[in-house]
């Protein structure tokens, strides 16, 4: 790498720490706050896209490789879904999260904050799968 | 109970399998997910029309919260029905399928096909069975956004353009749903169906409820391919892979004009939009104008599939004639032509799908000596064809048979002789098809060349929907009685 790239390097590594602690933030303050799954995902993947712009998408694609990448995407819909199901197990309706824990504000807390997490996860994905489709197109031609 | 649970299930089943598809990627596995879950959602539907038939009118609270607050599911005679038509057609085309997509579809992306086929089933089921206005954009993008991938997985290129001209004009419907259903929900504070049109009922309209009321019906019109906004039809039927096209043309639009019809007699119901305003009479003629260019544009067509899908835009016409008055008996007719036109249309694509499996995608110059070649294959076309046409002894015979009743009725007869000489016109295409197939014997270059031995599901689906184009035409209690019962519970607005 040639010398002016070095101050890109430092920057960006001492950003996408703070960028990933504060995705992580809004997903997990998102059930108090401003806030949530969805907002999460996309700051993660700005991140990941962020470390890519700078180190490289042969790097990044280690770091996340696209199969697994495409697995999240299934996952976190996964997720959602089965939270849902725990309300018809338990004898309640689909996607009553009163009934996850051993009362109802435990149960709406716990419920939220799995859906988010899900909702998390799929975005993050669909935005990474979108960024790697976009530029591996441009390296084929 | 599971019973308790069956609107959730509904729509949940099909929802689960299609990531389930993604874990597994491998293309036969994947396809065996589908086929479970869509026969499961068959059998759900089943449960739910039987308990709507027993019980009246089911409710369900999504996440025990009570409607109007929120989302409720509310299956009643109109959408039992409609359900039962969409996951029918969605279990067998998946066991259909198999085959003809291993040809269409390279191997390794035929789990994304499944994924999307599901969560196009989910969102459609979705759109039919809530009963909450929001919810209902929801689905209806799920099933849209699968849509057009399912369109571009075709195997042309032009599958690609046909899948962005129709992203381009559904975004658009869509768009221009959630702007009505935006306004009806500043207008009433409510987007519960129930609670809108007791709300509506009590207040009068003004215009921003005229203004949705015109939003909603264009925005619907364009995803029912209502002519003029009929374009993006035509080539995306064509391009598609035959499943998918089997599978859209069967159940897509039909679902839309349950959506038509949901909003025009139930939701604007006790506005009594038919005598005050002229939405009956623009219906009207646009389904007459669909009835005669359609049907005239398909005659000149050179690829089969164009063809037809033509002739859906054409059958459209009848289906929204029928809903334009609001009558006990042209409702029925709607209705039962929706579940006619579904199983027609879909035999008709599920027998193009074996011809494009045989000899690639059918064009007129391709077909010629077809009748020899493939003599089931041709002979279930003709049959197809009869009752696309209309004639007794089909299923296609009941719909029009009830739509005539309807207009003579109101001693239209003129508009009786126009359904008449825009069904000469389907005779017309339908003939070019036979012509080519049986009486022009190329002697010099006879093109076709049989791959191999039609495959087993692909033929037993493909009979079981042709006979079930005969059935109909000849016992008529399910199909009939369940449309005309459908008919007066939409009705029971409009009438007081």
């Amino acid at each position: 790498m040639r010398d002016y790239d070095r101050l890109l390097r430092v920057v960006s590594k001492a950003m996408i720490p703070f960028i990933v602690v504060f995705a992580l933030y809004v997903q997990f303050h998102g059930d108090f706050g401003p806030g949530g799954g969805f907002q999460a995902g996309v700051i993660l993947a700005a991140g990941l896209i962020f470390y890519s712009l700078i180190y490289g998408l042969e790097n990044t694609k280690k770091l996340i490789p696209p199969r697994v990448v495409e697995v999240l995407t299934a996952t976190g819909v996964s997720l959602y879904i089965f939270v849902g199901m725990i309300g018809i197990y338990r004898g309640s309706d689909f996607l009553d999260y009163s009934v996850l824990a051993q009362d109802a504000v435990h149960g709406q807390h716990y419920g939220i904050f799995l859906i988010e997490l899900g909702v998390g996860i799929t975005v993050f994905a669909v935005m990474v799968i979108i960024f790697y489709m976009f530029v591996g197109r441009r390296r084929e031609s | 109970m599971l019973s308790s649970q069956l609107p959730a299930l509904q729509v949940v089943i099909p929802l689960v399998a299609a990531p389930i598809c993604v874990f597994f990627r491998n293309p036969r596995i994947a396809w065996l997910i589908a086929l479970i879950a869509s026969s499961l959602t068959f059998m759900v539907s089943i449960g739910l029309f039987l308990q709507v038939q027993q019980l009246g009118v089911i409710s369900y609270e999504m996440g025990n919260w009570s409607p109007p607050w929120g989302i409720e599911y509310r299956v009643d005679n109109v959408n039992a029905y409609i359900l039962l038509i969409v996951s029918s057609i969605g279990a067998l085309v998946t066991a259909y399928a198999y085959p003809s997509l291993k040809r269409e579809i390279d191997t390794n992306r035929h789990y994304l096909f499944w994924t999307s086929y599901l969560l196009c089933l989910t969102g459609l089921l979705g759109v039919t069975i809530t009963g909450d206005a929001f919810n209902i954009f929801v689905f209806l993008e799920i099933s849209s956004l699968s849509t057009y991938v399912l369109i571009a997985l075709g195997k042309s290129r032009l599958a690609l353009y046909a899948a962005f001209r129709y992203l381009i004009l559904g975004t658009i419907g869509a768009t221009f749903i959630v702007i009505g259903i935006g306004l009806l929900y500043l207008m009433t504070g409510t987007l519960n169906l129930y609670d809108l049109a007791s709300r509506l009922g009590d207040m009068d309209l003004a215009q921003p409820q005229l203004a949705a009321l015109a939003f909603l019906t264009v925005g619907i019109s364009l995803k029912l391919a209502l002519f003029p906004l009929h374009l993006w039809l035509p080539n995306a039927y064509a391009f598609a892979p035959s499943v998918a096209t089997s599978f859209l043309a069967a159940t897509a639009t039909k679902v839309a004009v349950y959506l038509l019809l949901r909003f025009a007699y139930d939701v604007f119901g006790k506005s009594q939009i038919f005598s005050e305003l002229p939405l009956g009479e623009v219906l009207l003629v646009l389904s007459i104008v669909a009835m005669f260019v359609a049907s005239t544009v398909a005659i000149y067509q050179d690829d089969v599939k164009r063809m037809f899908a033509y002739s859906s835009v054409a059958q459209i016409g009848y289906i929204t004639l029928g809903a334009s008055f609001a009558s006990q008996t042209a409702l029925t007719a709607s209705i039962v032509h929706l579940f006619n036109h579904a199983i027609t249309k879909g035999a008709i694509f599920l027998l193009l799908g074996i011809v494009a499996f045989q000899i690639g995608q059918p064009t007129f110059t391709k077909i010629k000596g077809l009748g020899k070649k493939m003599p089931w294959t041709s002979f279930g076309m003709v049959l197809c064809g009869l009752s696309l046409i209309g004639v007794p002894g089909t299923a296609g015979f009941i719909s029009k048979w009830y739509l005539i009743l309807a207009v003579l009725e109101r001693g239209w007869w003129w508009l009786a002789a126009m359904i008449l000489a825009s069904s000469l016109l389907a005779i017309l295409y339908i003939w070019r098809f036979v012509e080519t197939a049986y009486f022009v014997t190329d002697a010099e270059d006879n093109t076709i060349e049989l791959g191999s031995k039609i495959p087993f599901s692909m033929a037993t689906v493909t009979v079981l929907f042709v006979l079930a184009c005969l059935f109909f035409g000849f016992h008529t209690e399910f199909s009939v009685d369940s449309a005309s019962e459908a008919a007066r519970v939409l009705l029971e607005y409009t009438r007081q």
